[in-house]
Parts: structure tokens; sequence; C-alpha cells
């Protein structure tokens, strides 16, 4: 199949896969990435689903939102639940049962459901082979059952199971950086999105989708519940995210590191942190040391990435042109 | 006749599900299983089966992955025990719920602590309320043939929910016996084509599996999943008929031992059935009327023909090789759930035996009817429940 050209006009046309009508929170950042990768391609496309915010809203009682073959079980088990989807249909392929007919398989899973409870079953999954993408939303803590710590939680955030007190000052603990533990399992393709970039999203589906073997992409998803932050704000504060270097967009094929988006100013992590309310405690004097040990962190893990970009054979420089969109669609609001 | 062959009962459930050839397989090793799925993995190794397998890094992840497969469209089978099928639990819920058709061999064994690997019922008792169809098996014979039928029953059109195929880990799973195998194309005939309904890979039909249903429908759902449940005794009656027709070999809900005329009752179920048996018969040529109920199928539980079965005895002994702490044995309370329809009741005991794989010898037996003998005389219970075989 040819690659779909990205052009917003004609996407605009394309049908969604994901109707509207769910019942996501207005200005989730969810349903924008999952209409983006469904979106990037015209392969058929077979989901499942790990149980969280995306799942319980899109499919109850008699209604579903999905246009396509969709599937949850559980919580901890997306990866396994479509290995199994796609050892059947690769077994009645090969005994010619059904056409081959160049099915996706994709596991969408939130941060608890990805870096948590199912992180043994995304990795057994990534080992074996399986042709399969897994798409983490990363909104960085356990939104469905009510903004509780998980591993994806950034230091210093208050959540309502590490609630920022007079002792405890929020999480105290950086988060796991899961799309390196990924790239580690020696996987054809590891990469890091953000929806504000959609056509670097977009891409790197494509990209995805054209190899064989485990996948795996990890993407920002801001929660304005949890982020405590404005409704309308999911694009501006994953953008943030990205020109902060809080959330590098980078990709890892078959080894090598590419950086995809490089800011050309790197702004300091407190314009990420400052719009949003699970970040206002260190914004008082006394902790004032939290700002500066997050700020460090990002620094470390953004310098630590450009050097595995040079030392892998990746491409050092990469053009700051977030949307590297066709001149005709400049008028677009990003 | 088929081949008539000496071979454990992992062995011939794996040959069973080599004639069977299902489209997916998705396991992880657990003793005393594991050599049921290393010889199944031979047959996908040398071109036998056409089984997809996948090898999962949990047990958790070998039900979801069956669970995917069987909402795909296709035949689905693992195999498991003890702690594999407890790491299963919350999936096994789910497979009944979704009304996927998998069948599962489940080569019972004690779960810990004590760490422990030998046979008892405390795995698949521990699935009871799982919405799963259970057979157990007493022998390596019945083990292949309930597997073959399994596989009818659960992708019946008019049931389509999971099965566990049960036999006692070890004392079944790697005793060398004497098996009758049917030949594959009988085999193949008898299980016929796979039939699918709502297929997950319907490209052009999408389906959501797996819903998120409150209180406005869930209820109802679970009425359902009840009243599927009552519609399996009888396709299990239908298969085995066509099951005899076949191999001259006879399967009922559960099996009578020298009932007719009994008095007293062992109810006691898979290998130890057979011990029970033999001390059951020298009591006969005592001239002692007594008589053993199997139970075969143990979910769903055939109450009203248990009933029948027990409406003539005085004193019944329910023999269970699981516990269920600070109750009774959980195959006490089916009986017990069966005989309360009656009017006249018989006296009931409960022992708890051969746990962790405590030998269950003769003189275990024995000691069982001598109480039922002195029950039935006396008409008095003295203890209800009581473990035998205890080393004090």
């Amino acid at each position: 199949m040819t690659t779909k050209p990205l052009r917003l006009r004609e996407l605009a046309k394309g049908e969604d896969r994901l109707t509207h009508g769910h019942r996501m929170c207005a200005g989730c950042g969810a349903p924008i990435i999952v209409k983006q990768v469904l979106m990037a391609t015209d392969y058929p496309i077979i989901a499942a689903n790990a149980t969280g915010c995306l799942e319980v809203s899109t499919c109850i009682s008699n209604f579903t939102a999905w246009k396509i073959p969709w599937m949850h079980s559980a919580f901890e088990n997306a990866a396994a639940t479509i290995s199994g989807i796609e050892a059947m249909y690769k077994s009645l392929v090969k005994q010619g049962r059904i056409e081959d007919k160049q099915v996706k398989f994709i596991a969408f899973g939130g941060d608890g459901g990805t870096y948590d409870i199912g992180f043994q079953s995304l990795s057994g999954a990534m080992e074996r082979g399986q042709d399969m993408m897994y798409i983490c939303y990363d909104n960085g803590a356990y939104m469905n059952t009510g903004i509780q710590r998980s591993s994806a939680t950034p230091f210093g955030a208050d959540t309502t199971t590490c609630p920022a007190g007079d002792v405890i000052p929020g999480k105290l603990q950086n988060r796991k950086d899961l799309t390196r533990i990924m790239a580690a399992h020696g996987i054809p393709y590891v990469a890091q999105a953000s929806p504000s970039h959609w056509m670097d999203l977009m891409k790197k589906v494509q990209k995805a989708f054209e190899i064989r073997g485990p996948k795996f992409m990890n993407v920002i998803s801001p929660c304005n519940r949890g982020w405590r932050s404005r409704t309308d704000d999911a694009i501006k504060l994953s953008r943030l995210a990205v020109d902060t270097c809080y959330w590098p967009l980078y990709e890892v094929e078959n080894g090598v590191t590419r950086i995809t988006v490089k800011p050309k100013e790197k702004k300091p992590l407190v314009d990420f942190l400052k719009p949003q309310g699970r970040f206002k405690h260190m914004f008082t004097p006394e902790n004032e040391w939290m700002l500066k040990q997050a700020q460090e962190y990002v620094d470390k893990q953004w310098d630590l990435l450009q050097k595995e970009a040079v030392f892998s054979g990746g491409e050092e420089k990469v053009e700051d042109k977030p949307e590297a969109a066709p001149a005709e669609e400049k008028t677009e609001v990003q | 006749m088929g081949k008539i062959v000496a071979v454990t009962g992992n062995e011939a459930v794996a040959e069973a599900l080599r004639q069977i050839n299902p489209d997916v397989c998705a396991a992880y090793p657990i003793t005393p299983a594991t050599d049921l799925m290393q010889r199944f993995s031979g047959f996908i190794s040398n071109g036998k089966v056409d089984t997809e397998m996948v090898l999962v890094e949990s047990e958790h992840s070998a039900m979801s992955a069956c669970i995917g497969a069987a909402a795909a469209g296709g035949r689905v089978a693992t195999a498991t025990s003890s702690q594999g099928l407890a790491l299963m639990w919350e999936m096994l819920y789910i497979a009944a719920g979704d009304r996927l058709p998998i069948v599962m061999p489940l080569v019972n064994r004690a779960l810990s602590a004590p760490l422990n690997i030998h046979g008892d019922h405390s795995d698949g008792m521990g699935a009871r309320d799982t919405g799963w169809i259970q057979i157990y098996s007493e022998n390596a014979q019945e083990a292949y043939d309930n597997t073959i039928q399994a596989f009818r029953i659960a992708e019946h059109l008019d049931i389509r929910l999971p099965a566990m195929v049960c036999m006692d880990g070890f004392i079944v799973s790697h005793s060398i016996e004497r098996v009758e195998y049917i030949d594959d194309d009988k085999v193949k005939k008898f299980v016929g084509k796979f039939k699918t309904v709502n297929p997950l890979l319907d490209l052009d039909r999408p389906k959501s599996f797996g819903p998120l249903i409150l209180t406005d429908l869930y209820h109802e759902y679970k009425r359902a999943q009840h009243e599927v449940m009552t519609k399996v005794a009888g396709v299990a009656l239908d298969v085995a008929a066509d099951f005899e027709k076949m191999t001259g070999r006879k399967y009922e809900l559960f099996e009578k031992y020298r009932m007719n005329d009994a008095e007293i009752a062992i109810v006691v179920m898979s290998s130890a059935a057979g011990t029970t048996k033999d001390i059951i018969d020298e009591y006969r040529k005592k001239g002692v009327k007594v008589g053993l109920i199997k139970p075969r199928l143990f979910r769903p539980f055939p109450f009203k023909e248990m009933a029948n079965a027990l409406k003539k005895v005085k004193a019944v002994a329910v023999m269970d090789r699981a516990d269920s702490f600070g109750g009774y044995g959980p195959l006490y309370y089916e009986i017990c759930g069966a005989v309360m329809t009656l009017e006249k009741k018989p006296l009931m005991i409960n022992k708890i035996f051969g746990l962790g794989g405590r030998d269950y010898l003769p003189d275990q037996a024995e000691y069982v009817i001598d109480e039922l003998i002195k029950i039935a005389k006396s008409g008095k219970v003295k203890t209800v429940k009581e473990y035998i075989g205890v080393k004090e």
C-alpha cells in the first residue's frame, strides 16, 4: 500500500474511525491522538484497548464509537489480547481460510495500563516479535480512577495518592522513561510523539505500519482534570512539553536514535509546569529546590538523548520546523 | 476400534489436541501441565498441526491471548494447573462473560502456600464461579475422551462457553495407562469445523467486544449467562450419545457405580473414584449395599439428576479433594444443594482427603464406608466435616 499523503484538506475529508459522541472529557488529549493515528493510514486496523479512560468512554452498553473492530478485555493485558487476535489472523491466513488484507494491529493503553500493570504483557509481546503497534497515551497518572500516581507521573506532581502536603510535597520520584525501556527491547521501531505535532505523529504512525514486527509509540496526552489546566490547553501544553524538552520527539529505528523535532530555542521547564495546577506547590519559596531539581533532570535526559542520537548514528541536527507541512497548509493553526 | 496405546494423561490429551488441530494456542508452562503443552509444541514444530502458538510470559497473558484469539474467530486451546489458573482468575470470568468457547485442560494441582506441585482440586474449585464449564476425568482415557467432547460442547451454537477438562495432577497426568485412541479422521469429523459467531476479524462488519455495562444491563447479561448454563447438560448428553456411537464408551453427567440398590453412597470425583470402586466391590462381597457417584460435569452442576440418584440412599459421604476453609468442601455444598429438594434427605458427611497429592489409600475408603454403615444404622452423624488420611 502506498503511504497516504498527509494533507489536511484531504485528511479532513476522511471518515472518522473513532466517531464523535464518545464520552471522553472535553479537551482530553487521548481521542485526538487516536484520531490522528487512525487518520494516518488507510490500512484496515483492529485494536485492543486496555481498561482506562479511553476504553470506558468509547464503548458503553449498546453504544460504540469505534468503526474498526475493537476489543477490550482487562486492564493489564492489551498487548496480550492483541497478540491473540494477531495470532488468529495469522493462523487463518496461513490456512487459507481468510484473505490477507494487510490488517494492522494496534493496542491502546494509558500510562497505568502500559508503564505499570500492563508492563509485563507489553514486554512479552515485544520480545515475541508480534506484528503489532502498541500506542500509549501518557497522561501521567491513573486519571480514570481519579488521578492517582503512576510510574509515569512526573517529579513533583500533586496527585490523589501523593498529594502535596506539609511534609511530602507531591511525587518525589522521577518518571519511568518507558520509551527508552522499549527501545532497549531491540524492537524495530520505537517513537515518542505529541498531538501538538500532528504531522510528526502521523508520519511516525505511517513509518511504523510499513515495518513488520513489534512497534511502540509513546504519546503525551494532556488531561485537564489531572493536570488542573484549562480545558482548551491540551495542544498548547503538549507543545510546551516538546519545546521545554520535557517530552522530546524522537524515534529509535533499528537501534538508530533520531530526534525528529528539535526546538529552536529550548524553553525553561517552568513554562510547561506553570499552567498546571498539579505543580502549583512547587512555585512557593520553600519548594524552589523542586523546580531546580525538575529542570536538572530534564536537562540531563535531553543531553543524554542528544548524545545517544549522535552515538547511534542518527541525525544530530534537526531543523525546528515542527510541521514540515506542504506550503499550502501553512495557514493551519497548530 | 482405534489404536491402543500406553500413555500418560498429558500425552493422551496432547494427542487429542493434535487431532483437533486448534487454530491458536497460547500457553505458559506450569507443573504438572507443562508436559502437555511441551508435547503439543512438538506437533507444531514438526508441522503436525496448523496451530499458531503464542508463547506468552505468564498465564494471565495466556488466557488474555486466548480471549483475543477466540474473539477474533477460531478454535482456541490452552492448558494450565494450580497457580497458573489462579493467575488467570480475572481472565476466566472475561472468557465466559464474552462467551468465548476456549477449551482448557486443567491438570489439577494444589495451591500455595505451602508450595506443592501435586494433585488436588483446589485450583478447579477456585474457578467454580467463573462461568466455565467444568468436566472432571478419572483417568487418561476419560481425559482424552472428555477433551474431544469438550470442544463440541463449548462450541455448540446454543452454548458458546469456555470449558475446562480436569484430570488429577501426576496421578493421571504422569501415570502411564492403557488408552484407546480414536482415528484422526473420526475425531476431526466428530469435532467438526469451527463455526464463527461475530468474529472480530470480520472487517466489513466491525464489532466492539468488551463494553462497559453498568446498572442498566449488567444484571440481564448475567442472567443470560445463567440461562445458557442451564442448556449445557442437555448438549453434553447429546454429545456423549454421539461419542458413544463412535467409540462405544458411555458418558453421562455423572457416573453411578453399583447405585441401584445402594443404601449408603460415596460421592467422589476424579482418580480417587477408581480406588473407591475397588473397595466398594470388597464391601459388596460382604453384603454391604454401598454405591458410588462420580461427578463428571461439575459446572453446571446437575442438581436434579443428582437428587434423583440419591433419593433412596440413607447416608452419603461426600469426599472433597479441596477445602473451603471455614466452610465445608466445595463438592459437599453441591450435594447438599441437590438433596435439599428431596422429601426424605440422606444423612450427610464430608471428608477432606488427598490434599497436595497425599495418597488416597484403600483403608481411607474403608474407614468412610464403615462410618456410613454406622450412620445408616444409628441415624446419627457425629462429625459432619473431617480430614482423613492425616498424620497425627
